[in-house]
């Protein structure tokens, strides 16, 4: 076992939240909400310290420095930073609220303009041109004809189909969301190919997910066999 | 007009700006200290968070409403970190005080390795929020025997393909099949879930544009709220 | 029969965790060893770092938190040992405010004890800053305009690093590890084609499948996808470790969920009919 106090103290907490898994109970709730607690503090002086000191309350003393020298610089204009920032509370303070509707303004403002250019030439344009490819690819082929063993040629006989199946689900999946006509007769079947290939990549979304969640308990294992209980973990 | 017109044309103004800004770099300077506004409007409305929370295990602990015993753990906790990584350093900062406030061998004042901030985090939010997370293999776990069911072919196709990922990308399922089925795997992510993954983004990036596009045109108004 | 059957549909989820528990513990214990084999896009992301020179600077995010530090860590660990080991210098920073002392623990343990560089010199921790794609598009432009000071508060204009780099023009690659928003994608979205910035990326399982598009299409020259692709990675740099050994027991955690997922099935079916033949 491991004589650091802090290694228990890291041990006591995870076990208190793994006892949820037996069930509800004091212990989890004391570790959850102390958890709450913990890294709401955490935020707020990370957020101080790296961004509300250097970004916001430095380059306005230095401007209000320098034009009580005389001097007017472009830290100033940190000063509106100020105001809107001072606005944002009213939100939470007694009184009206409108105020902070200003810097919401300009925080919805930024962020839908930055999206529109980064989903229109970071997404869409980029995604299109990467779909333009022949249906079928030469590479491919010279593969499948040196394919030695039955896995070979299954494997082999897919990739020459790939190009042709990109092209495929790419247009079905993307019929499939097109909602304003009815997926009836051929537009039905078209929808449904699409549907298929949304199966297939939910399934591997799923199946990634499953590797997600075993490594994040693998590591918490591995700390209480390893770091609390010093067994030594083979590798 | 103050309530909603002036903020309706800060954000059409700061949106325009944001667009038209990457087609011309004339407008550089201007939105780069917008920019650095909404970088600080941004921490601003995380700390807002924090201070909410506060105000709301504030008013159920005054109360006495249930279960306002945590609510006393999450302030304390609270306080400690704040105090800890914000208080204590704006002080030492205020009057100047440049020698260490050591306790059990760490710095009392401030958010590096070496302090009690950085103990406790290392101590108490990371191991806590790890297990958090890692709490979610065991729901994996149970889900899949006691909710997956392949009820239609489409079920059967999402079950079929996540088995064949699972066991085709780790090294078991090399071991058992030769190859074959991290080759079959490759190809399901290259080809099946790339194309509809692609469709996604596509479709995505529609809607996005769309959205954008409504809120800086000043149609779509609803972060406004009501009067 | 049945009686037995109806009970194992309806088990109590405790019983299954603990079968999840057992499965995926022992392997730690006494592991498979079986061999790792590389995928391409793993392979691509070895190959950008190989394809660097001693000298050149990258830009390192390490954009993730303790949430999701077992699949990432060994990612940026395993990343910070390719890089200083081909004396690529680096400039670090992080996006999510949690994950300020996981950067600094890796910069720590690799850059300053293993390897001996020199701070400011060699790299420099930029720390973190919050902003999301407002603080992606500025770093494009300026790395000074989004942290006037480093993680330490020594001013950049003090670093000889800063005086070389400014912008991504001026960095080789962009290497990012990433958990979720903001990451990867906004990375790409706001970064890759406005600036022409190339980049490799790290992320967690769950996110890697949407980002395949993302290295079809050249927007990312490499991806690491979970705790598999860490290790096929150490595989590649020569480097076994936790990535590596945890190989074991994902192997057998994953047969675990197949074989629930059959048996569930299975016993579903069977008591599904009874009913309806009843």
């Amino acid at each position: 076992m491991s004589a650091d106090l802090w290694v228990w103290v890291a041990a006591i907490f995870t076990l208190a939240i793994m006892s949820y898994l037996y069930k509800d109970n004091p212990v989890y709730k004391v570790a959850e909400y102390l958890f709450v607690g913990v890294a709401s503090g955490y935020y707020l002086s990370t957020y101080y310290q790296n961004v509300m000191v250097p970004n916001l309350f430095i380059p306005v003393g230095d401007g209000v420095s320098a034009l009580f020298g005389g001097q007017v610089t472009p830290d100033l204009w940190r000063l509106f930073a100020l105001v809107l920032g001072i606005m944002l509370f009213t939100r939470v303070m007694p009184g009206p609220s409108w105020p902070s509707r200003w810097p919401m303004g300009l925080l919805v403002g930024a962020y839908s303009g930055l999206a529109i250019i980064g989903f229109a030439q970071g997404d869409l344009m980029a995604q299109l041109q990467d779909a333009m490819i022949p249906a079928v690819d030469g590479d491919s082929l010279r593969q499948f004809s040196e394919s030695q063993s039955v896995g070979d040629y299954v494997i082999n006989s897919l990739w020459v189909i790939g190009n042709i199946s990109l092209i495929v689900g790419l247009l079905s999946t993307l019929y499939y969301f097109f909602f304003s006509k009815e997926h009836r007769g051929v537009s039905g079947h078209v929808a449904k190919v699409g549907i298929w290939f949304l199966m297939i990549s939910f399934g591997a979304s799923y199946g990634f997910t499953v590797m997600a969640r075993v490594s994040l308990a693998l590591d918490r294992l591995r700390f209480l066999f390893q770091d609390w209980m010093g067994f030594t973990i083979i590798s | 007009m103050l309530r909603r017109e002036i903020p309706l044309l800060i954000t059409i103004g700061v949106g325009w700006f944001m667009v038209l800004e990457f087609f011309l770099p004339i407008l550089e300077p201007v939105s780069t200290e917008l920019q650095s506004w909404a970088i600080i409007m941004t921490a601003l409305a995380s700390v807002l968070g924090v201070v909410n929370v506060a105000r709301i295990n504030t008013l159920k602990v005054s109360r006495k409403q249930k279960d306002w015993g945590y609510s006393v753990v999450l302030l304390l906790g609270m306080a400690v970190m704040i105090s800890l990584g914000t208080v204590f350093p704006i002080i030492k900062s205020l009057f100047n005080i440049e020698s260490a406030w050591g306790l059990g061998g760490m710095e009392l004042s401030g958010v590096s390795r070496g302090t009690w901030f950085g103990q406790f985090y290392d101590s108490i939010f990371y191991p806590m929020q790890a297990t958090m997370f890692s709490l979610l293999a065991f729901y994996i776990a149970s889900a899949a025997f006691r909710s997956f069911r392949i009820r239609s072919v489409e079920a059967a196709l999402l079950a079929i393909t996540a088995m064949i990922i699972m066991i085709g990308r780790v090294p078991i399922g090399d071991a058992i099949s030769g190859g074959f089925l991290p080759e079959l795997s490759d190809w399901i992510m290259n080809v099946p879930n790339l194309a509809a993954k692609r469709a996604i983004l596509i479709g995505a990036a529609l809607g996005a544009i769309s959205t954008g596009l409504k809120v800086i045109m000043g149609i779509e108004r609803n972060f406004l709220g009501g009067d | 029969m049945a009686g037995v059957l109806h009970r194992i549909e309806h088990v109590d989820r405790r019983i299954i965790f603990l079968i999840m528990l057992v499965s995926i513990s022992v392997p730690l214990f006494y592991p498979m060893n079986l061999p790792i084999r590389v995928s391409p896009e793993v392979r691509l992301y070895y190959e950008a770092i190989e394809a660097l020179e001693a000298g050149d600077v990258v830009y390192l995010a390490a954009d993730y938190d303790p949430g999701s530090k077992p699949e990432l860590d060994p990612m940026l660990k395993a990343s910070l040992e390719h890089l200083l080991r081909k004396d690529i210098r680096i400039v670090s920073a992080t996006l999510w405010p949690a994950g300020v002392p996981l950067l600094e623990a890796g910069l720590d343990t690799y850059a300053r004890d293993k390897y001996s560089r020199e701070y400011g010199v060699d790299y420099v921790n930029l720390g973190f800053k919050e902003g999301k794609e407002n603080v992606m598009v500025q770093l494009g432009k300026s790395f000074r305009a989004v942290f006037p000071t480093d993680a330490y508060g020594t001013p950049l204009e003090e670093l000889p690093l800063m005086a070389e780099v400014d912008r991504f023009a001026d960095v080789k690659l962009l290497v990012l590890i990433s958990a979720g928003y903001p990451g990867t994608k906004e990375w790409v979205q706001q970064v890759r084609n406005r600036y022409n910035a190339p980049m490799i990326s790290g992320c967690t399982a769950v996110s890697a499948p949407e980002y395949y598009p993302y290295v079809s299409s050249n927007q990312l020259s490499g991806l690491l996808g979970g705790l598999s692709g860490a290790a096929e990675y150490e595989q590649l740099i020569g480097e076994p470790a936790w990535g590596t050994t945890g190989m074991s027991a994902q192997s057998l955690g994953h047969v675990t969920i197949v074989i629930l997922i059959l048996i569930g099935n299975v016993v579903y079916l069977i008591n599904h009919r009874r009913k309806v033949a009843a």
